[in-house]
Formats: C-alpha cells, sequence, structure tokens
C-alpha cells in the first residue's frame, strides 16, 4: 500500500504543470528556512545549555542583523508572489476559442450543458488537448467547481456567471468536488470529469444530443417573445442584439459596458439595473420565469448571433455594433417609447 | 515548617458571592479559566467525534446533519469561547496590571461585566447547541447561511455578538490600563513584551469586533426580515458576506496568536537567562502584524469571485504580514544564542510553539501563492495550515504560559516530570494529527466532506490523522488533571520559582489583592537577567 502513496493527484491539464512547478519551489524554499530555523534552534539549544557557573552572555541585539533577516526573506517572498501571480493570471484568463460548456450548480448535483447541446449530471466528457471553458452559475447557495487533477477551482455563485477553464492533457476520469460547503449532501456533490481521445469524444458527441444549446436558446427567444421588441431591423422597442456580444455598451447614465455573459444574463433577470442609451424602461423581469438553463440557452443564442463568421457576418456585426445602433434607433424609438409613457 | 498562610487573593474571602462579585482582575481571571476549560473540552469532544467519523471512507458514524453541525459547532465554541479569550482573559487579565506594577485594570467593573457577557454568550451557544445547533460552518456564508439552512443561525450569532462584547471590553481594558496605569519608571521601553503583544490584541479586538457585530446584525435582518443583503434573489451580493466576515475574522487569528508571542517571548527570556534578541524589534512587529493583519482579509476569497487585480493586492499584503512574524521567530532563536537554557516545561513548550508556528507560518506562503491558492484553497491544506497556527502556536502558548505562571496563580508547584511528559505527547500527537492534513489537502481532499467513499484512497492519512488526534486528546487532559491535583497536594511556591525578570515576580505567590504592598518603582530595564544572575547576588534557590 505504501507504494500506492503519492503526494500530488494526477497531472492531467496543462496548469497541473505550472502549480506543482511553484509548489515544489515552494517545498524547496520554505523546506531550507524551516531546516535553518531548527539547526539552529537544536544547535543552541544543546551548545547553550545550562551549565553551573556559566553565565548567559548579555547581547542588545543588532540592527543590521534584523535588517537582513527582514529583507532577505521579503525578497524571497516577493518572488514567490511573482510566480504565484503568473501562474493565476493563466489560470483565470480563458482562450479565446475555448469550446463552452453551461454549468449550474444545486444543492446538491452539478448540471453541465455543452455548447453542442449535450446534457449531463455530476459528469463531464471533455476531449483530451482541447480548450474548455466553464461558464458556471448556481440556483441556490455558493458551490466551487473543483476538479484537484487540473489544479483548478472556481467558486458558483447565485445570481452571476463565474468562469473557469482547462485543457486537459491525458485521459482518464478525474475527481470532481464541490469545494465550498453547500448544506447536508456537500460531500455528495461529487462527480466524474472523464477525458477522451478526440476520435472518442466525437463519437460520445454524435449520440443523444438535443441541437446546440443555441437553437434550444433561440427557440426559448422566440417563445418568451424577445423577438417582437428586439427585432433584427431598427423598428424594435428594444436594441437589436445581432452582433451586441463581446462589444461595448453605452449605457443610459453614461456609462459603458462590455456585453458579456454577466451583462445578458443580467439584463435578462434585472432589465433596468444597466439599460441601454436611447431605449426606454419597458422591458419587464424575466427573474423567475426562465430557469438558468433558459437562461444560459439565451446566452449562448445572443452569442451565437453576434459570433464574426467570415464573409458575410463581418459586415453585419461591424455594421450593427452596440455603440451605434442606440443612436440610429433613437428617432424611431422616440414614438414608441411617448406611447408607452 | 509549617507557617501560617499570609493572607493573599485567593483566601482573602470566601464564598460564592466573593467569586461571582469580585472585581479582583486576579479572580475573574480564574472565572475566565474555569469557563474557557469547559468550552475547550466541549469543542474537543466534538474534534473527536469528526475524527472518529473520517475513521472511514464511509460516512457511518453519525449523520450528515450531525456531522455538519459538528464541525460547525466545533469552530464556533473554539474559535469564539476559547482560542479569543484564551491568553487575554486568563493570564493577560492576570499579568497585564501586576507586570505593569498597577493594582487592577483601569475598569475592574466592566472586566467582571465583560465575563458576564462572556458566560451569558456561553449559555446562549449552549442552549443553541442543545437545541438543535447549527450547520454552516464558523464563516455562516450566505446566502446559505440567511436564506436556506433552518438552523439555529440567528441565536448562534447573536450568542457570538454578546461574546464579542466581552472581547471589546477586556481590550478597552487593557489599552487603558496600559496607557494610564503603569508603575513610576515603567516606561514603554520597559514593558515586557507581553504587554506590547496585549496591546496590540487589544487594538485589534477594539477595532475589528465591531464588524463582525454589524455582519451578524446584518444576516439576521436578512434572514428574519428578508431585507435583500446578501442573497442575490433578493438583490444582494454575496462576496459582501465574505468581506465582511473576514475584515474581522482574519484580525482575529492574530487576537488568538500574538499574546500567545507575548507569553513565549517572556518563556524564552527567562529560560535561557538573556535579555531577549531586538527588543525593539520584537515589540514593534507585534504592532505591525495588528495593523497589516486589518489588510489582508480577501486573501480568504481567491477563488470566490472576486477580481483578478483585488487578488494581487490582497496576494502582495499577505507576504507583507508574513515579514514581522519572520522576525519574531529569528529573534527568539537568536536570544537563545550565548544564553544558559534550561529546559522546564515551559521552555519545551515554547521550543513547541516556534516549531509548530514556523511550519504553520510557512505553508502560510503556499496559501498566499495565487497560483497555488486555487488548488489548495477549501481542502485540508487549509485546515492543517490554521491548526498549525491556531493549536500548534497559540495553545501551545497558553499551555506553555499556564505552566510558567501556574505557581503565581496558584501558589503551587506543578509536577514537573508529568509536565515535560505531557508537552511531549502535546507535540507528537499535535503532529500527527495535522502533519498528514497538509498531504491531504494537496491530494485534492475538501474541507467539511462527511462521507469520503468517492475516493477511499484519502483513507490512510485520515487514520494516521485520527490516531493522532487520540494522542493529542491525552496531551490535553493530563495538564488539567494534574493542575487540579497540584491545587491539593503540590509543593507551594517560592515567590519567583523561576527567578524570572518582571514585576509580577516580586510579590508573593500568590499575590495579595491589590498585588503589590507598596507600589513599585521602576527603575531597571526588561529582561534583567544579567543582574539577577549577578554571581555577588545570593544564590536564590530554583525550584526544580
Amino acid at each position: 500500500m505504501l507504494n500506492n502513496f503519492p503526494l500530488w493527484p494526477e497531472q492531467a491539464s496543462t496548469t497541473a504543470g505550472h502549480v506543482d512547478a511553484l509548489y515544489i519551489f515552494l517545498l524547496i524554499v520554505t523546506g531550507m528556512m524551516t531546516l535553518l530555523i531548527f539547526v539552529c534552534l537544536v544547535y543552541f539549544a544543546a551548545r547553550f545549555r545550562y551549565r553551573p557557573g556559566v553565565r548567559a552572555e548579555q547581547i542588545e541585539g543588532s540592527t543590521p542583523l534584523e535588517i537582513t533577516w527582514s529583507t532577505i526573506p521579503f525578497l524571497v517572498f516577493m518572488v514567490i508572489f511573482a510566480w504565484g501571480a503568473v501562474v493565476y493570471f493563466k489560470e483565470r484568463t480563458p482562450p479565446d476559442d475555448a469550446t463552452e460548456v453551461y454549468v449550474v450548480a444545486k444543492q446538491w448535483m452539478w448540471k453541465l450543458e455543452h455548447a453542442e447541446g449535450q446534457r449531463e449530471i455530476n459528469q463531464l466528457h471533455v476531449p483530451v488537448g482541447r480548450d474548455v471553458k466553464l461558464i458556471m452559475t448556481s440556483q441556490d447557495v455558493i458551490h466551487s467547481f473543483y476538479i484537484p487533477a487540473f489544479r483548478i477551482k472556481q467558486d458558483v455563485l447565485p445570481g452571476r456567471y463565474t468562469v473557469e477553464w482547462f485543457r486537459a492533457t491525458k485521459p482518464g476520469t478525474y475527481h470532481l468536488f464541490c469545494a465550498e460547503y453547500c448544506g447536508t449532501q456537500h460531500s455528495g456533490m461529487v462527480g466524474d470529469i472523464v477525458v477522451m481521445e478526440p476520435a472518442q469524444y466525437e463519437a460520445w458527441m454524435n449520440g443523444g444530443s438535443t441541437g446546440p444549446l443555441s437553437a434550444t436558446g433561440e427557440k426559448i427567444f422566440a417563445e418568451l417573445g424577445c423577438s417582437t421588441c428586439h427585432r433584427t431591423d431598427t423598428q424594435g422597442r428594444g436594441p437589436n442584439l445581432q452582433g451586441v456580444f463581446g462589444k461595448p455598451v453605452r449605457l443610459e447614465d453614461g456609462r459603458t459596458v462590455t456585453a458579456d455573459e454577466n451583462y445578458v444574463r443580467e439584463c435578462i433577470l434585472d432589465p433596468g439595473a444597466k439599460r441601454v442609451k436611447g431605449f426606454q424602461p419597458i422591458m419587464p423581469t424575466f427573474q423567475g420565469l426562465v430557469s438558468e438553463e433558459q437562461v444560459n440557452a439565451l446566452v449562448a443564442y445572443i452569442k451565437s448571433i453576434s459570433a464574426a463568421k467570415p464573409g458575410e457576418g463581418a459586415k453585419t456585426s461591424a455594421s450593427t455594433a452596440a455603440p451605434q445602433i442606440p443612436e440610429n434607433v433613437r428617432e424611431n424609438a422616440e414614438p414608441n417609447g411617448s406611447q408607452v409613457q | 515548617m509549617p507557617q501560617p498562610e499570609r493572607e493573599n487573593y485567593l483566601n482573602k474571602h470566601y464564598g460564592v458571592w466573593s467569586w461571582l462579585l469580585t472585581t479582583d482582575h486576579k479572580r475573574i481571571a480564574l472565572l475566565y479559566l474555569i469557563s474557557i476549560t469547559f468550552f475547550f473540552f466541549i469543542g474537543g469532544f466534538f474534534a473527536l467525534l469528526i475524527r472518529l467519523e473520517l475513521l472511514t471512507p464511509a460516512g457511518d458514524l453519525v449523520q450528515a446533519d450531525t456531522y455538519n453541525k459538528l464541525f460547525t459547532m466545533h469552530g464556533m465554541v473554539m474559535v469564539f469561547f476559547f482560542l479569543i479569550p484564551s491568553i487575554p482573559a486568563v493570564l493577560g487579565n492576570f499579568l497585564v496590571p501586576m507586570m505593569i506594577g498597577a493594582k487592577d485594570l483601569a475598569f475592574p467593573r466592566i472586566n467582571l461585566l465583560s465575563w458576564y457577557l462572556y458566560i451569558i454568550g456561553g449559555v446562549m451557544m449552549l442552549h443553541c447547541m442543545l437545541t438543535g445547533g447549527v450547520d454552516t460552518g464558523w464563516t455562516f456564508y450566505a446566502p446559505f447561511s440567511t436564506n436556506f439552512t433552518n438552523t439555529k443561525i440567528v441565536e448562534a450569532g447573536l450568542a457570538i455578538f454578546v461574546a464579542g462584547f466581552s472581547s471589546i471590553l477586556t481590550g478597552l481594558n487593557f489599552v487603558v490600563t496600559i496607557h494610564r496605569m503603569r508603575a513610576p519608571g515603567m516606561t514603554w521601553s520597559r514593558l515586557p513584551l507581553f504587554i506590547w503583544a496585549h496591546y496590540a490584541t487589544s487594538i485589534i479586538q477594539l477595532l475589528g469586533t465591531p464588524v463582525i457585530a454589524v455582519t451578524i446584525v446584518l444576516v439576521a435582518a436578512e434572514r428574519a426580515l428578508h431585507l435583500g443583503i446578501f442573497d442575490p434573489k433578493l438583490g444582494g451580493d454575496p462576496l459582501l458576506f465574505q468581506h465582511l466576515f473576514w475584515f474581522y475574522s482574519h484580525p482575529a487569528v492574530y487576537i488568538m496568536i500574538l499574546p500567545s508571542m507575548g507569553v513565549v517571548t517572556e518563556i524564552i527570556a527567562c529560560f535561557s537567562r538573556k535579555r531577549i534578541f531586538g527588543y525593539s524589534f520584537v515589540a514593534f512587529s507585534s504592532i505591525a502584524i495588528a495593523v497589516f493583519g486589518f489588510l489582508v482579509w480577501a486573501h480568504h476569497m481567491f477563488v470566490a469571485g472576486m477580481s483578478v487585480y483585488a487578488a494581487l493586492v490582497f496576494s502582495l499584503l499577505s507576504y507583507a504580514v508574513a515579514v514581522p512574524s519572520a522576525i519574531k521567530v529569528f529573534n527568539w532563536t537568536a536570544t537563545l544564542y550565548k544564553g544558559s537554557i534550561r529546559y522546564d516545561a515551559p521552555m519545551l513548550y515554547a521550543f513547541g510553539f516556534i516549531g509548530l508556528f514556523t511550519i504553520g507560518g510557512l505553508t502560510g506562503l503556499f496559501l498566499s501563492a495565487l497560483g497555488i491558492n486555487v488548488h489548495v484553497t477549501d481542502t485540508y491544506f487549509v485546515v492543517a495550515h490554521f491548526h498549525y497556527i491556531m493549536v500548534g502556536g497559540a495553545v501551545m502558548g497558553y499551555l506553555g504560559g499556564m505552566h510558567f505562571w501556574w505557581p503565581k496563580i496558584s501558589g503551587k508547584l506543578y509536577p514537573e516530570g508529568w509536565a515535560r511528559l505531557a508537552a511531549l505527547i502535546v507535540f507528537i500527537g499535535f503532529n500527527l494529527t495535522f502533519f498528514p492534513q497538509f498531504l491531504l489537502g494537496y491530494m485534492g481532499m475538501p474541507r467539511r466532506y462527511y462521507d469520503y467513499s468517492h475516493m477511499p484512497e484519502f483513507q490512510i492519512l485520515n487514520v494516521l490523522s485520527t490516531a493522532g488526534a487520540t494522542v493529542l486528546g491525552v496531551g490535553y487532559l493530563l495538564p488539567m488533571l494534574y493542575f487540579l491535583w497540584s491545587m491539593r497536594y503540590g509543593k507551594p511556591a517560592p515567590d519567583n520559582p523561576w527567578n524570572a525578570a518582571g514585576l509580577e515576580w516580586k510579590t508573593p505567590s500568590p499575590p495579595p489583592t491589590f498585588n503589590f504592598d507598596e507600589e513599585p518603582v521602576v527603575t531597571w530595564e526588561a529582561y534583567n537577567y544579567e543582574e539577577l544572575d549577578a554571581p555577588n547576588k545570593e544564590e536564590v534557590p530554583v525550584a526544580r
């Protein structure tokens, strides 16, 4: 059993190696510091133990020595800090072209939905060698999505999206843990990350999909009547959503925000909070009317109609980029607006 | 040669009321000693049940909800009803006035009030535990605590709220006493470093504790009145809770460890017969820890959904707070150099403190490193780290101090052989309990898991940890038993059994009610061991 006694979990992501390298560096540095202190302690304790007739020699202290043993550790600490920060920034910056998976946490399970439409519970299938970005939210309390073999963890909060990403490097099945205490069955909120070879993954993908998530979103978009106001021409009472995602949006109060996942989500659930410049506050809230999964589908849909496709798509999104639309639409929107008042 | 016992604080008055209505800081210290010992063993009992449950991967000893309540109550009792009051309210209460040559604290009645507030809070906490308990973890994270759990959050919160005022009042009392009541000649630079440590601690208690009180009120308001403060469903922000909570609860760690550092400083000076190396650096490092300690709270939140730039700042500041702690360790070590070192039980605890605090502090460097923090936060690595600081550090210091000053407090000598044995058992038991948890944490075992049957590979380390916990339990029971034994059967203690420096040793053991027969005038520097050990001085019999 002792030869099966590892000191760290398997390294199965591109991040894992970076984290372990820093860990080993820290083990060496702190090991040396500990050794230095312990050797001094033991040596002094033995060498200067009480002997009858021998008196202690009083030493007041030494400012140069104090400065030395404050400065050297501080410089070492700064190296650790900088190294840790570099690893962290890599961990926290998802690559642009990552495959997206939406995660909804609830007491006490993980619900995952691939952008291609596959749904899973407490299990996530991913291919080796592809960047995967998790867009996560919680239906109730705070949870935390933790994969030790990938060395990544991110709290999953109600009311907003948080993001984490990884690129798996080794096929296998790895632990998925909820790392933020979330109630009775917290320790049951575990699952598996199944990393597959790309070919196997394609085969798995092709079984049992209900169509891409964005298509589901498009259906919901129509069913909820969103398309009545958010029209694709300039006649709508709400902003045209084509090409908006990922662009800056000017708000009624003068601020400018980026239309990211959290912004789209907020606009659906709390439309008054960050209203686009030039539009009346007429959109009702969909809080309580749509589930977390439906919000995810809507976000995926809005993203899909902004994805710049080479050729025809690029032109459209450029001409309808967010800051300009409100200005264009303003005159047209005004009469409608006054009717509402 | 039996002598008539001289009048002292213990025998001056008899009867229950002479204790319950006392304003003598030494008697209040004893009231605190009895109360925190009671809570320590309750908290310890919960810990034992937690460790027994984790002996096997399956959840088989208690139910999931019971387990969640056990670790919650273990944390709450140990943090708010043992560690925070431990050294300040017992040793600090007893020694602060004596060390500076005062008759009592500045506000003796407020001192008694603080004990009553502690007891009221404690009784509320006991009532809460006996009628159902709380299952949020001692961290009370919202919105779980405010809108999801159906356990007794408000009651537990109020218990902590009330006990918090006891902590504020103790801090207030110490600050005023240290400023206003020093004996003639007792300048700031002549203060024992124990006093500097308590001064820094008191500042944190005064400035930090009101924030946790406010946080508790907000939790209660959201829970009872559905005001939207923390739960996004009501329009609140769950990260706000974490900022407020850690703004107190991180500095609270320094409330626990600074007094312990003060104790260890006194012990090391005495048992190596030396003035402490770099007195002013050790003194100001206490203040530096108190100040920087307020600027690092969000290092508990690196994966909580905070901005990466905020994380950067808090990581940097966390390294800044490590420097004054390192200064202390180096100065203690340097003090041993060319000393004349004896290994009595208090010194063994002090050595244990330095060892365990060093490991606890250095593993803090791992946690402050952003890249590693993401992997190990909320795992057993964190559990091991803070137990090394708060149990390995704070409790070792507390026990060392109890042994060092026990002759002064009780007027009796404890059995030295047993005490050294207990120190050794505590040290071994502690490391066996908590070192495996570092490994478990890096392996990825999350905290607060009641059942790990999904990952049975974690069992070996958990078995080691549980084995260590039983050893540690024995190590903690022993001192309580022989201290009690010594009160009746121990040899009478001389006034200064260690031939130690410090005003508290210049008064009889146990001291008279007003500490000194005449007001002392201080004409010497702190830790004047050179004069005490001067050869022309008549040899003072040293108790062994």
